[in-house]
């Protein structure tokens, strides 16, 4: 049986809501959390196979240039070294995001710093890694491009990504107050905890690779393209995914690389970045340079709206970092010019990390906004409340829901907001200079196809698809669907995921994947509800279902009464239809920091930070809570230490391991509050909820930075906010 | 990696001369030379671990003072009470290093020795003189937020890394060394790092199979001890630039004052000459800056650490004055 629901039209019937088990919402732990913290949850490269050896990445070190010769004799006669491969399947960039076929392959032309050559396979991992750091590699170098803003560069303005409304010239021209500034942010890196690593095997044709990817059904595609071999032959395993944060939505060296020296060698194989690998050869964010122009009337509303983002890529890749997507409905203006340039680069490809687009391109608008607002001498809250747009500013359609208002209110207020002095340096604690900033917060909301098996038994519910957990609760979340809509205490649902074999899913990316296949979930117990409606003979609507009972009139039945002729299996599906277009979807939020900013070293610490956010109906609250956590986590490191840095001359990542490359740690997150507006958004889903992740980095950083210049008097616009940035002008 | 023999000696002449010869190191922690070594940065030949050597107490010495283990790991040395009641500020030092589980495992010898943070020392595929001598430096003209604004030469650029170095060097520490001849030697901290001239592979005054046996620390003078360390991020982050600072103040003039920085130069940076112009003078900002501006007289900046200049400019400044405040 299969129960498809295409979102054509929005479900207003929050059905949930009217359900007896009371799970959905609640803060439960996610249900395999005690397997992680103990170990024993099993991940892509700890999987017990049988002769298994183990393969390393060799890598390029120059930016640009072609592989003349490789030296493989010597490497070959080392000691316990099975194989060198050079193979022309080898990934030359990692795939991008739902690409869904091969990425750019073909190891020999190199066209950035770190790109892997070659691969080789040894009995053990050191015998392999010391092997890899002997093979002599003979390159011819070309002139590489490295510096995104040279001036020679061409930039390109792909159709389709540029706006003009009106005469933004004319409105700055006219405006009473306006802002016309350079901002910068730099390249990041995804940076998961868990390296990207696989484990492969064949059995004949058959392959089956324990990887750690974020989107399966893309993933087997992609793979099996790379390999010249059918899906159909290929499996993945990916039941715990230690984060991905973009860098895993594609098919990456270590999976295809697993595979081709599986082959070769005749023997699973198993493969893991190193962290260096990680930095070097996964997906990279770009850096950009983005110019805002603002133009105000003297109450602070605005007339006109510019934002002219540059960013680089690879040669040949489509993604581009959408800098400016959520500056297209953000705020109200009638004059407006969106501008998107792309210059090619001998980096390491850029592709989706944390919340593409809007986690630079809102962190800077609001860092304008807060510019703005400190002009024309308005509070920077009011500011945003003066200017939310009733509908799409663009496309005049209307907004699914839009509690921007809402959040800033509430998040202004559990924040104290009204303690804030306006002027810079006016409270201190000691040597410390306090100020307190804000941001919006916003990022573009997307459901996904999905497919999900739900199998009603007597002993409760099996939830099937190949979507994956990479962190975020999906195993939890799915199982409180069912359990809702079914009936059922949590010990009785049993969620299966991470395996190709199963239900295609939309896998975890976007921020569509509690949404979408949760909804795929719902609309498989809608069916199942009504079949036990029509074995009870009631209207589904008025069946009650809860502890494994229904209940319906005066009626109290054992479900695994009514299953004893056996289980019912539906499959449910969700596809996206109208409700994607007809309106404008966007969760919202309010970010609130407070800093100190030593006035000796210019060092700056958050204090304290809230998040409020509007995304719909909030399935779980802790996972959710957790989620934003995240989010604001990155945001600090965004506004204070994240960045790649490169080597001028080689374009080398020189701060590529966790030592160097500065994630926030624990004595840099402050207590951080969560707060979520009561929200359901009809158009979004059947389930009416919305994506969560992403929006708690959309926005975050611009609230420290503008903190930042609320305690000491210093703008940056050069993210992150070091303390060399901050100490010139103290 | 590699492959290497490894033996552990039960004792020292054996751990001294089993090092003599070419291509050993000795390991304790772990914690740097196993990093290194896994990316063939070093690439002994012969590990000679010291972890069964009895060089793990801290004893009180008859005269005064301490002597330090070189196996005593940075976590023990943090805590032990003397060291928190006499030398505050070495146990600060070691706990603005690293982290928790490094410092388990971390020893004070280990410390001492651990080698540059040189974004280049650690690529072998970019020249360093550091690394191959004669084969150039790439740090100069390059990524230079970490590096040297003092003592470093045309050759290399680096700095030590540690803390624990900053502060004993404030603590006018003297290093203990056992030689392959079975002699002990004591070594001022302040002579025991060489800068880097044209030979920045030679770092320190150790000859081959020469090993730290420990660090001895006069007796406690009574002065205000400060560590303080500025870093890009709260934790787990390498000084930018940190301070460390032994004053005291007697009747309203400045009786002793010892200084020791990091993150600034190619071993924890101490200026005698400068201190002089502390002793018997009354604390004012105005001594302090004269004070900074002498240490900070040959100063150069490389570009990206430029900022370091200004940076521990403001810092000792501000030490000095939190020092001989707390000291009156
Ligand atoms: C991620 C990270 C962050 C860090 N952050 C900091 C920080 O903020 N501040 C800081 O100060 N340090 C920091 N460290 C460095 C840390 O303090 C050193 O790694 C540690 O102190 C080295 O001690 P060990 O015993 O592990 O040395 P090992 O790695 O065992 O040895 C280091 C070197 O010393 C030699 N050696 C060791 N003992 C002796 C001896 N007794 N005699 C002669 N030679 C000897 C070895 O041959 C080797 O060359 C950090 C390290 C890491 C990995």
């Amino acid at each position: 049986m299969t129960a498809h629901v295409k979102m054509d039209a929005p479900d207003r019937r929050n059905r949930l809501d009217a359900m007896a088990q009371g799970v959905i919402g609640e803060p439960l732990d996610r249900s395999e959390g005690a397997l992680k913290v103990s170990g024993k949850a099993v991940y892509a490269h700890e999987w017990p196979v049988e002769g298994l050896c183990h393969a390393v990445l060799v890598r390029a070190a120059i930016s640009r240039g072609t592989v003349t010769r490789i030296d493989k004799a010597p490497v070959e006669a080392m000691d316990g070294v099975l194989a060198v491969i050079d193979d022309d399947r080898l990934l030359r960039n990692p795939a991008q995001g739902t690409a869904n076929k091969a990425p750019v392959q073909g190891p020999r032309k190199i066209f950035y710093i770190g790109q892997p050559l070659a691969v080789v396979v040894a009995e053990s991992f050191e015998q392999a890694r010391h092997a890899a750091q002997q093979l002599v590699v003979e390159t011819e170098a070309a002139d590489a491009v490295l510096d995104p803003e040279a001036e020679t560069l061409e930039h390109e303005r792909p159709k389709g990504k540029q706006t003009s409304q009106g005469d933004l010239d004319q409105a700055m021209g006219a405006a009473a107050f306006s802002i016309d500034e350079v901002y910068r942010t730099p390249g990041h890196s995804s940076a998961p905890m868990e390296p990207h690593a696989a484990i492969a095997s064949w059995d004949g044709d058959r392959l089956t690779v324990r990887a750690s990817c974020q989107m399966l059904k893309y993933n087997r595609n992609e793979l099996a393209d790379a390999l010249g071999i059918k899906p159909e032959n290929v499996r993945i395993l990916a039941p715990y995914v230690g984060g991905g944060f973009g860098s895993k939505l594609g098919i990456a060296h270590d999976a295809v690389a697993a595979s081709i020296a599986a082959r070769a060698v005749g023997r699973p194989v198993a493969l893991a970045l190193s962290r260096r690998q990680v930095f070097e050869t996964t997906m990279r964010r770009s850096e950009s340079r983005q110019r805002v122009r603002l133009a105000a009337d003297a109450e602070g509303r605005l007339t006109g709206i510019g934002h002219a983002a540059l960013v680089s890529q690879l040669p040949g890749e489509k993604f581009s970092e959408p800098v400016t997507q959520a500056t297209h409905f953000l705020y109200a203006a009638k004059n407006r010019e969106i501008v998107h340039e792309i210059v090619r680069l001998n980096l390491t490809c850029a592709g989706s990390v944390r919340a593409p687009g809007e986690a630079i391109g809102m962190t800077v608008l609001e860092t304008a906004m807060d510019e703005l607002a400190i002009k024309a001498g308005i509070d920077p809250v009011e500011l945003r409340k003066r200017n939310i747009p009733e509908t799409d500013p663009e496309g005049d359609k209307p907004f699914s829901s839009h509690m921007l208002a809402s959040a800033l209110d509430r998040g202004a207020k559990l924040f104290d907001w009204q303690r804030r002095n306006p002027v810079p340096r006016s409270t201190r604690d000691g040597e410390w200079l306090i100020g307190l900033g804000m941001s919006s917060a916003a990022r573009v909301n997307m459901l996904a196809e999905a497919e999900a098996i739900v199998t009603l038994s007597a002993g409760g519910v099996r939830i099937e698809s190949d979507m994956t957990d990479i962190g975020t609760g999906t195993y939890t979340v799915l199982a409180q669907v069912a359990a809702e809509m079914l009936g059922q205490p949590m010990q009785s649902v049993t969620t299966v995921l991470g395996d190709t074999d199963l239900p295609p899913g939309p896998g975890s990316g976007g921020s569509w994947g509690a949404s979408s296949t949760g909804s795929a979930v719902f609309a498989a117990c809608e069916d199942i509800r009504k079949c036990l409606a029509e074995k009870l003979g009631c209207v589904e609507e008025e069946l009650t279902l809860k502890d494994g009972h229904a209940v319906t009139a005066n009626r109290r039945v054992p479900l695994a009464e009514l299953l004893a002729d056996g289980p019912i299996s539906v499959r449910g599906v969700i596809e996206p239809g109208k409700t994607s277009k007809e309106v404008r979807q966007s969760t919202f939020g309010a970010f609130f920091a407070e800093v100190a900013v030593n006035e000796v070293t210019a060092e700056v610490r958050v204090r304290r930070m809230l998040g409020v956010f509007a995304a719909g109906r909030i399935l779980n609250a802790k996972t959710a809570r957790s989620q934003c956590l995240g989010g604001m986590t990155f945001g600090i490191g965004m506004a204070l230490t994240e960045e790649l840095i490169h080597d001028p001359r080689t374009g080398a990542i020189v701060n590529r391991d966790f030592a160097e490359y500065h994630l926030p740690v624990n004595a840099d997150v402050p207590q951080l509050e969560v707060d979520f507006l009561e929200e359901r958004d009809p158009w979004a889903s059947p389930i009416q909820a919305k994506g969560i992740g992403e929006l708690g980095i959309s926005g975050a950083a611009a609230s420290i930075n503008n903190a930042i210049f609320n305690a000491c008097g210093v703008r940056v616009r050069d993210y992150p906010a070091t303390l060399d940035k901050i100490l010139a002008g103290l | 990696m590699r492959p290497f023999d490894y033996v552990r000696p039960s004792g020292l002449p054996e751990a001294t001369r089993q090092a003599r010869a070419e291509g050993s190191a000795f390991i304790a922690g772990g914690t740097n030379l196993l990093d290194l070594m896994k990316l063939e940065v070093m690439a002994p030949t012969r590990l000679v671990d010291i972890n069964r050597l009895d060089l793990a107490e801290c004893a009180s010495l008859p005269i005064g003072g301490l002597r330090i283990g070189a196996l005593v790991t940075n976590s023990d040395l943090a805590a032990d009470e003397r060291v928190r009641r006499d030398y505050p500020l070495l146990s600060r030092a070691l706990l603005a290093g690293a982290s928790g589980q490094l410092r388990n495992k971390a020893t004070t010898g280990g410390n001492l020795l651990q080698r540059t943070r040189c974004y280049y020392f650690y690529d072998t595929s970019a020249p360093c003189n550091k690394r191959e001598p004669g084969s150039g430096c790439s740090a100069i003209g390059g990524a230079t937020r970490l590096h040297a604004i003092l003592g470093a030469s045309d050759h290399c650029i680096a700095t030590h890394p540690s803390d624990m170095a900053v502060a004993m060097q404030a603590l006018d520490a003297g290093v203990e060394i056992e030689t392959v001849e079975g002699i002990t030697r004591s070594v001022p901290l302040s002579d025991f790092y060489r800068l880097p001239g044209d030979t920045p592979h030679i770092e320190t005054v150790l000859e081959p199979g020469d090993l730290i046996t420990g660090v001895v620390l006069p007796a406690p003078v009574k002065a205000t001890q400060i560590y303080r360390k500025v870093r890009d991020r709260a934790s787990y982050a390498f000084a930018l630039v940190s301070a460390a600072a032994v004053v005291a103040v007697e009747n309203g003039t400045i009786g002793s004052a010892a200084l020791a920085f990091g993150g600034v130069a190619p071993r924890p940076w101490r200026n005698h000459h400068a201190e002089l112009m502390l002793a018997g003078e009354r604390p004012s900002e105005k001594l302090f800056e004269a004070f900074a501006d002498e240490v900070l007289g040959e100063a150069r900046g490389q570009g990206g650490n430029d900022f370091k200049i200004p940076l521990l400019r403001r810092t000792i400044i501000a030490t000095l004055k939190q020092a001989t405040e707390e000291s009156q």
